[in-house]
């Protein structure tokens, strides 16, 4: 089972660090990241495995979301399902 | 693999642009709890509903998270009432708290069901049912009701047009410390459907299995914005772009829908593929036809525009889920539409236009507040109407007006949340008294020589 988190706000040091080890705290697995920077606007988009995670995905999501509104950034974690079954036909 | 640019039109669809599911609707059976006597039945229907249920709102919430997308309602639905209570001879109010309790305790927000289909006729229990709907409706606080008077294949009940012109004013009348909040729950139909996840109009028909899941999407701003990245589109393109929108949108709804049917070992009915505003700004169905080119909502144009959105809903969606039901079109209530509700006010939106444009969309004249000085006689012949264009046009129409007691054209009437606000819109002060009290049964139409 794989998620998508993405990451949407102004650019600051160690937003990466920050959500991977969150993700690695919860034994969340990141396979492949992308990210961009437009003008000072930061754009990343991260596959993590959540097959192995220690609690439920739910509390991954909730938790990344909080520290998103910490950073002042928008923190969203999906299930992968989501965009394939939208995307995809 | 996904690009980054689907990923974050759907990150955007969610958090700019209001898509969600509206709700889950939880169909339940309780064909197996009528008894004759009331409280033996009433507490089957209660024991029923809370065991089927149990896990209904947890698990919403749980998909909620998991997939990231709002579930904006949980819903219960049952059997039609009048057939589960004929046996009991009595007022079937007792029923109604039962739903009602059931309903708190396991965390809905509105049970549908307390319901009569007398579109022939009124047998055993209707009339009993449709009495009481004034009171079931002011002594409960999440319980629907409706009542289908008419269909293609039987014609309308005209009596039964009648009746319902007096129950919808009694049940503003009785709720009238509530802004006549019971109205806004008793929904008329023509021609209703079995699987309808949305309310107040959902009931779960006898021909559906014990249990089932069905769900209803949303998703207008989606449709907007997209709408207005093509300014300069021809009318086909933006078909086009309606019917892609829409199935990504039916896409998240079948997801959503056969998940939570596993996960609540409860077979998965249907999708609905509407289109339900919200009085939130940004969640406008108006908004859609004011962005194809209307200056406003409700003048000429309206009707075409609305046509086109809701055929393209249609066609974008079927293909994008296994099996569709419900009322499946774009709605069009009044007071739950921002749009809607400035164009009423504007005095652009009237009712003989709102009446046009059922005959294109899903479903019917909903959410309007009319005068609370309105006949009964006249609230009759509205419902008769409204009756006519689903009956010749095979397709669901339905009633929803609530009587402003005690207010007049000017004044308005808010509820708050989902439910909105509406302006009080004028109807024609002349009288329909003669042909309503006539009685009888409108014939079913032709349906060959269509013109």
């Amino acid at each position: 089972m794989r998620a998508i988190v993405t990451v949407i706000g102004k650019d600051a040091v160690g937003i990466l660090a920050k959500v991977s080890s969150i993700c690695s705290d919860y034994n969340a697995n990141v396979i492949e990241v992308t990210q961009s920077v437009l003008q000072d606007m930061f754009a990343m988009i991260m596959l993590v495995d959540i097959s192995k995670l220690n609690t439920p995905f739910g509390e991954l999501s909730d938790v990344l979301t909080k520290t998103g509104d910490e950073m002042g950034l928008k923190i969203h974690a999906m299930h992968e399902s989501v965009f394939n079954s939208m995307h995809h036909i | 693999m996904l690009n980054a640019y689907d990923i974050l039109e759907t990150i955007r669809m969610i958090q700019d642009e209001c898509l969600d599911i509206r709700t889950i609707t939880m169909g339940i059976s309780l064909l197996d709890c009528i008894d004759s006597d009331i409280d033996v039945a009433c507490k089957k229907v209660y024991d029923k509903i809370t065991d089927k249920a149990k896990d209904l709102v947890k698990v919403g919430e749980e998909i909620e998270k998991e997939f990231g997308i709002p579930i904006i309602n949980k819903r219960i639905s049952v059997t039609p009432i009048a057939i589960v209570s004929a046996a009991c001879k009595c007022s079937p109010v007792p029923f109604a708290k039962a739903m009602d309790e059931a309903a708190k305790a396991v965390g809905v927000n509105l049970i549908g069901g307390y319901t009569a289909l007398v579109q022939k006729g009124f047998s055993a229990g209707d009339i009993e049912l449709i009495n009481s709907i004034p009171e079931a409706l002011s002594v409960t606080e999440r319980v629907c009701s409706s009542v289908n008077v008419g269909s293609t294949k039987t014609g309308i009940n005209l009596d039964a047009c009648k009746l319902m012109g007096r129950i919808i004013k009694e049940s503003a009348e009785k709720t009238v410390d509530k802004d006549c909040f019971g109205a806004a729950k008793l929904v008329v139909f023509c021609n209703a459907v079995e699987d309808n996840p949305f309310m107040a109009g959902a009931f779960h028909g006898v021909g559906e299995p014990d249990c089932m899941i069905n769900v209803g999407v949303s998703g207008p701003g989606v449709v907007r914005s997209a709408l207005a990245k093509h300014p300069d589109a021809d009318i086909s393109e933006i078909a086009d772009i309606i019917k892609k929108t829409a199935y990504k949108i039916t896409r998240m709804g079948q997801l959503v829908g056969v998940t939570a049917s596993e996960r609540l070992g409860v077979p998965f009915g249907i999708v609905d593929l509407s289109l339900a505003p919200t009085p939130a700004v940004g969640d406008s169905v108006a908004h859609i036809l004011e962005e194809i080119g209307l200056e406003r909502c409700g003048t000429h144009g309206t009707t075409a525009t609305l046509a086109l959105l809701n055929d393209a809903v249609k066609k974008g969606g079927v293909m994008a889920c296994s099996r569709i039901g419900g009322l499946s079109g774009a709605f069009i209530p009044v007071s739950e539409d921002a749009g809607m509700i400035d164009a009423a006010k504007a005095g652009t939106l009237s009712i003989e236009k709102l009446e046009a444009m059922t005959a294109v969309c899903s479903v019917g004249l909903d959410m309007i507040v009319v005068p609370g000085d309105t006949s009964n006689d006249t609230l009759a012949a509205i419902i008769a109407d409204e009756a006519a264009i689903g009956m010749v046009n095979s397709k669901t129409t339905a009633v929803r007006v609530i009587p402003a007691i005690g207010k007049d054209v000017g004044d308005e009437l808010d509820w708050g949340g989902l439910f909105g606000c509406g302006p009080v819109m004028p109807l024609k002060k002349e009288s329909a008294s003669k042909f309503i009290n006539r009685g009888g049964q409108i014939p079913a139409p032709m349906q060959s020589l269509k013109n």
